[in-house]
């Protein structure tokens, strides 16, 4: 379609003042381009184009997303790219009809509760494996499966609800954050260490990043605080900081209150 | 399943682990057998399955007597599978729970789902190959595949046949999808520009532009997903639709509201919407955005930002600062409190606790004593004692 501002309709009025108004009136009858109310109708047009091809895409292509997560991948990145957010509303086009929305809404509903239950255990930190684990535990037999990139793009949604979620990279991971506890980078770097043991040491610290003592102490005595990292002055040698985010089932076993009590002195 | 050897499920110096999935069922060929629920574990060197009832029934195979992988979509009622053909066990072989099999392959069913992630890592590994570079104990020597002269078993090769017309149909599928999924995406890039160009048109006032058309952009910038560049407004990126959804939340709210004492965080409101709901959710951007406009609709209801970034929604009746006098009578009746203990007796989440305790700190009613063994507030006798 061509745009009418070539054909020189400003000639015909002047685009300002009376002019344009004038114009925008007459829009109907003149095509008369007072330029954003016509480009508005223009995108109104190009929008309603845009649903058709979109329907017709989600109609041959609907499942393979659904099915495919690699395919998911691709779709968000080019999304990405385009600088287009197929997740950002559940009134979107996207998520109306290829149904990204829903399955990655109701992702974060279920990350969500994960992390309430396991927080009083973790303080609020979380592997994604662990996360992955206990959401397809939840999400139960006859649930899609979900990839851990899947998980990872819900949490990314979930930031803006202003709760402290957060993503850590460590090892070839992930930790989760689920609190609005303070992790500035010396706390990140910190638990990247701890991740090869399940626990760190003000030595392990020294050792490897090159801290001063007190650096290392003030970091662990705040992941204490924060409920992050448990104190183990029994360990051999120097006290141990534990950080059960990072105990996997190799290490630890889910045993309840009254076997704990009888494994008790 | 003659591949199998029986193991302690104890890794090997140099042997780590990848990925593991509880809920796994092996089967012989197509045969159900007695494994049927057990946890699977990848490492660098071997594939192992543990009996989830009892543990000290446990047995891997190694890796390299894996000759390839396909995946078996889930159906109704049936788990997704992944089929693992396997080349002829050595004749030095450990023993294991079966003598003899008359398959070549197991499938592996995955009844509590992993199995999109474990596939992805047990792909990896097997182009990787790391267990050939990180040598095991002598009991875990590596199997280099059939030797060479040695004939390969017939079905084995009609079996790659197959497997590769499935590849060259799969990928035609794929990208046949990619394909279209690529024309699409150029479409959407050119609705991206002329959302550009419109709102800079806006920004430099060109021309007169009504609130009405205001409102339908925005409406058309919401449909797809393209973040709103114009920032006139004070409240959100109010769209009619966010107006809408401001006041179902409104009345969706208020009972769960008064139940919880007049206050609950953006999360809890999440999941509670959106589980009521069932389909059509809200994203969590619909939902902030709907929120800011609470106050200026005039809505029961406010949307509040704590310093530390919680984002709660308050009845409007609810003064939180009022909530804060009763909040230092419970603290002093206890002498001190942390947020945990506070919660438990007030019966509040430990978050809004928390929120609730700050406040009245920042209010100068309590201080604080911040040690390894936690947050503890206490009332402030500086301000009640001098």
């Amino acid at each position: 379609m061509v745009g009418l501002e070539e054909i020189g309709c400003f000639s015909l009025f002047p685009a300002s003042g009376l002019g344009s108004y004038f114009c925008h009136l007459m829009i109907p009858w003149w095509g008369c381009p007072v330029t954003s109310s016509w480009s508005i109708l223009q995108m109104s047009k190009q929008l309603d184009m845009f649903k058709t091809n979109l329907e017709e895409f989600a109609s041959k292509h609907k499942q393979e997303i659904r099915k495919n997560p690699e395919f998911r991948v691709q779709f968000q990145d080019m999304c990405a790219t385009i600088g287009v957010d197929p997740l950002a509303s559940g009134k979107g086009f996207w998520s109306e009809m290829l149904g990204v929305g829903d399955f990655y809404y109701e992702l974060g509903v279920q990350i969500i509760e994960v992390c309430l239950a396991l927080k009083h255990r973790n303080g609020g930190l979380i592997t994604l494996e662990e996360l992955h684990q206990q959401v397809l535990k939840g999400r139960g037999k006859f649930a899609q499966d979900v990839s851990q990139d899947d998980l990872i793009r819900a949490i990314k949604k979930l930031k803006a609800l202003g709760t402290g979620f957060g993503i850590i990279p460590v090892g070839g991971t992930y930790l989760i954050q689920s609190v609005p506890a303070e992790l500035n980078m010396d706390h990140t770097v910190v638990l990247q260490l701890a991740e090869k043991n399940g626990y760190v040491t003000v030595s392990d610290i020294k050792a490897s990043l090159k801290w001063e003592t007190e650096r290392a102490r003030q970091v662990l005595e705040h992941l204490l605080k924060e409920g992050l990292a448990w104190l183990d002055l029994q360990a051999p040698g120097e006290a141990h900081y534990w950080l059960p985010a990072l105990f996997t089932d190799l290490y630890s076993q889910e045993i309840t209150a009254e076997e704990a009590r009888e494994a008790l002195p | 399943m003659d591949r199998f050897v029986w193991t302690s499920g104890l890794l090997e110096i140099n042997e780590t682990l990848v990925i593991q999935q509880r809920g796994v069922r092996i089967y012989d060929g197509e045969e159900k057998i007695k494994f049927d629920a057990g946890t699977l574990l990848l490492s660098t060197h071997r594939l192992i399955w543990r009996d989830q009832k009892n543990h000290e029934c446990c047995m891997a195979i190694l890796l390299s007597q894996i000759v390839f992988i396909e995946e078996q979509a889930a159906g109704i009622g049936k788990s997704a599978k992944i089929v693992v053909h396997l080349h002829p066990p050595p004749s030095n072989k450990e023993p294991g729970p079966f003598q003899s099999s008359k398959n070549s392959y197991i499938k592996l069913s995955f009844k509590e789902h992993g199995q999109i992630e474990f596939y992805r890592r047990l792909s990896e590994e097997m182009t990787q190959r790391r267990w050939e570079n990180m040598p095991v104990s002598q009991s875990m020597q590596t199997n280099r595949g059939p030797q060479p002269g040695r004939i390969r078993a017939v079905g084995i090769v009609g079996i790659e046949r197959k497997l590769e017309e499935k590849r060259k149909e799969t990928d035609k599928n794929i990208s046949e999808a990619f394909e279209d999924l690529s024309k699409l995406m150029v479409k959407a890039k050119e609705m991206v520009e002329l959302s550009k160009s419109i709102a800079n048109k806006i920004k430099d006032k060109q021309g007169d532009i009504t609130e009405d058309e205001t409102i339908r952009f925005k409406s058309y910038l919401l449909s797809m997903g393209i973040a709103n560049p114009v920032t006139r407004e004070t409240y959100g990126s109010g769209t009619q639709y966010h107006m809408q959804l401001a006041k179902q939340l409104a009345g969706i709210l208020q009972g769960p509201l008064e139940e919880r004492g007049g206050i609950m965080s953006l999360t809890e409101v999440y999941c509670l919407v959106n589980r009521a709901r069932g389909m059509e959710l809200l994203s969590p951007e619909d939902l902030v955005n709907a929120c800011k406009m609470l106050e200026a609709l005039k809505l029961p209801l406010r949307l509040r930002v704590f310093d530390s970034g919680v984002m709660v929604i308050e009845l409007q009746s609810h003064k939180e600062e009022e909530m804060v006098a009763s909040a230092l009578e419970t603290v002093s009746e206890k002498g001190s409190l942390t947020s945990e203990e506070f919660a438990k007796l007030v019966g509040m989440s430990v978050l809004l606790a928390k929120e609730r305790l700050l406040l009245a700190e920042k209010m100068g009613h309590l201080c604080r004593d911040d040690s390894v063994e936690g947050l503890r507030f206490y009332p402030n006798l500086f301000m009640t004692q001098s």
